[in-house]
């Protein structure tokens, strides 16, 4: 425990303090800090301009939440529905691209998606002939990259539910008269929630922040928060902007994963209270 | 009396998985209304046989006609048969009344006639206590009542039931025995058990059937199958038996310890091939009368002691096996026996089941 306590506070606590109390400090004129308090970084965080960014991380993290957890439950149902011995597998294959870097595998989308990259050939392999199409440096790439990226964590977090769902369950809902939608709607689904939620809630956070993907795949004037902070910290020099930023982003990826917790703390706490009064 | 109508036929059925054959060409009727058990060892082919009437395996040969109608191909949420699974199967994330209400809804039936054939199902199961509980607050009986309530309330033409009762206790079971048989005779529904149990299936069966190695080696009532095994196989699998190996003669079996078992000999078996004369337990007397047909001498090994009556091992010069002899307690009270005692042993011919060994 002591150990742990050390290593939390050395490599956790402290650096956070550190960028917390940056926040509060004003901007050098020549960068640097200028060591008076005030709230006004905070303030410029709600900024239409910044709130925007903002708002935009949300959107495009969200949707790639989405995508992953619609892709990433799909291949979970079919790798825990596969005969027993091929799902380590599947597994495997799911995991293998965690096993290169990622900055690589991010470039690799580059290579997909140049004008003259592997997609535009395939297209023209298949007959056409106009203009390439665009579609590395836009949302829709750095969409993709972030899917790709973190769908592994959702077949993983949604293969261990659906592995572990009894397979009666779903006989019993066609023995009693539901199609096989029905059943995967008012049975495995409602069951495998949880899993799902763990698995969102991965890629969420961890999209929201990212600011490799948008710089590679987004083209250098596609900004998120992450790319916000960086520009803040290490091109325009105003650190306390960049530490007040950092700071309202650790706040929604913590409220999300509190949202979470709190979730899975009450469907357990039902649970136990069940078990008392029984 | 009419003969009874006959609800499923079960023609010529077979199953095979790859090169394993499950099912190998049962046929098999069941009547309206009857308590029909499917018995037999673990491997038998009965849970795949049940799972065929159920709709989730489809035959590889035959056909299951239902009211004369062949449903070996019809989905399972497209026949008026509903099963109850071993492990109950009951929806986690829903109270008991959500339930048992599911199947009535797939029906897409008036909530409100949904609303009073679940409450006329709970009462009868005595479930209306519990009706808001989720399945992990009830206890195993309550969790089986629930399955059986479930599959009920849909009024199946055929209620099939795997292996209901193995999860509970053994005192309990006792109980969930009787409670079956009263439910089933309440609601009139034809029911299908599948139960590797045959003290179980002696119970409750009107009729039933043992297979082996998915084969059908017999099909009847209880009294009939346990007075009259079909072969050497359900002799010893329902119920106990003392077996006397030899070869057959005109009327019994010669032991090879030179004495003679008198029975009756099956036509089948022709006089010097190997057989094996058996009796139960019960129909052995101790002391016998000096006109008793079959009698040996044999020193008692063990006495088990078990209420209403006295379980006797005798060591016997006939089989390898000691003689398993039961003898109502009252037959023991007027002459009490101890281990270590010579006794005399003695039954009838009529008694005398003889097989092919």
């Amino acid at each position: 425990m002591a150990p742990a306590l050390v290593w939390l506070t050395a490599l956790m606590v402290v650096p956070c303090a550190l960028v917390l109390a940056l926040a509060f400090f004003r901007r050098g004129i020549y960068g640097g800090i200028d060591y008076t308090f005030t709230l006004e970084n905070f303030g410029l965080v709600f900024d239409p301009l910044y709130a925007g960014i903002f708002l935009k991380s949300a959107r495009i993290a969200g949707t790639a939440t989405l995508i992953a957890v619609v892709i990433g439950y799909a291949a979970a149902y079919a790798t825990a529905a596969a005969p027993r011995r091929w799902q380590p597998i599947f597994l495997f294959f799911a995991v293998l691209p965690f096993w290169s870097n990622y900055l690589i595998r991010t470039y690799a989308w580059i290579v997909l998606l140049n004008r003259e990259g592997l997609v535009t050939q395939l297209l023209r392999w298949f007959g056409y002939t106009g203009e390439p199409p665009s579609m590395l440096y836009t949302e829709g790439a750095v969409i993709a990259g972030l899917v790709y990226n973190y769908l592994p964590f959702v077949i993983l977090a949604c293969y261990a539910p659906l592995s572990r769902l009894n397979p009666e369950l779903a006989e019993a809902s066609r023995d009693l008269g539901a199609s096989a939608m029905t059943t995967f709607r008012r049975v495995i689904l409602p069951l495998t929630v949880p899993g799902i939620a763990a698995g969102a809630v991965f890629v969420f956070v961890l999209s929201i922040g990212n600011f490799v993907t948008p710089a590679l795949l987004g083209g250098g004037r596609f900004q998120m928060i992450g790319n916000l902070v960086y520009d803040q910290f290490l091109t325009a020099n105003d650190w306390p902007f960049g530490a007040a930023l950092a700071m309202a982003l650790i706040a929604i990826m913590l409220l999300v994963l509190m949202a979470q917790a709190l979730a899975a703390d009450r469907a357990a706490g039902r649970a136990a209270e069940v078990k008392a009064d029984g | 009396m009419s003969e009874p109508r006959t609800l499923l036929a079960i023609d010529d059925v077979s199953k095979s998985f790859g090169r394993v054959t499950a099912v190998d060409g049962i046929s098999l009727d069941i009547r309206e209304n009857e308590f029909f058990a499917l018995l037999g060892p673990s491997g038998c082919g009965k849970t795949t046989l049940l799972r065929m009437l159920a709709g989730f395996e489809t035959p590889t040969d035959g056909r299951i006609l239902l009211d004369g109608k062949d449903i070996a191909r019809t989905p399972p949420n497209k026949r008026p048969v509903n099963l109850m699974f071993q492990s109950y199967a009951l929806f986690p994330h829903m109270s008991v009344r959500a339930n048992v209400s599911y199947g009535l809804e797939m029906e897409r039936l008036p909530s409100a006639e949904i609303r009073s054939r679940v409450d006329a199902i709970l009462g009868t199961t005595e479930l209306v206590p519990f009706a808001d509980r989720k399945p992990e607050q009830l206890s195993g009986g309550q969790k089986q009542r629930v399955a059986l309530a479930r599959a009920l309330v849909k009024r199946p033409r055929l209620l099939l039931l795997d292996e209901p009762l193995g999860a509970l206790d053994k005192k309990l079971r006792g109980a969930m025995q009787l409670e079956l048989k009263r439910l089933q005779h309440e609601v009139g529904i034809t029911f299908v058990i599948v139960t590797h149990d045959q003290e179980e299936s002696l119970v409750m069966a009107d009729r039933m059937a043992v297979l082996k190695d998915g084969k059908l080696l017999q099909c009847d009532t209880p009294h009939a199958i346990y007075e009259h095994p079909a072969d050497r196989f359900v002799a010893d699998f329902i119920g106990v038996m003392n077996f006397v190996p030899g070869t057959a003669s005109i009327d019994g079996v010669m032991a090879a310890s030179g004495a003679r078992i008198a029975g009756k000999v099956p036509p089948a078996l022709s006089p010097g091939a190997a057989a094996v004369a058996s009796v139960r337990p019960e129909r052995i007397r101790l002391f016998p009368s000096a006109d008793t047909a079959n009698r040996t001498t044999g020193a008692v090994e063990a006495l088990a002691y078990q209420g209403l009556d006295l379980q006797l091992h005798v060591r016997t010069p006939l089989s390898p096996k000691p003689f398993l002899v039961r003898v109502t307690a009252d037959a023991a009270d007027r002459r009490p026996v101890s281990s270590g005692d010579q006794v005399e042993l003695g039954w009838d011919a009529a008694d005398v089941r003889i097989f092919k060994e």
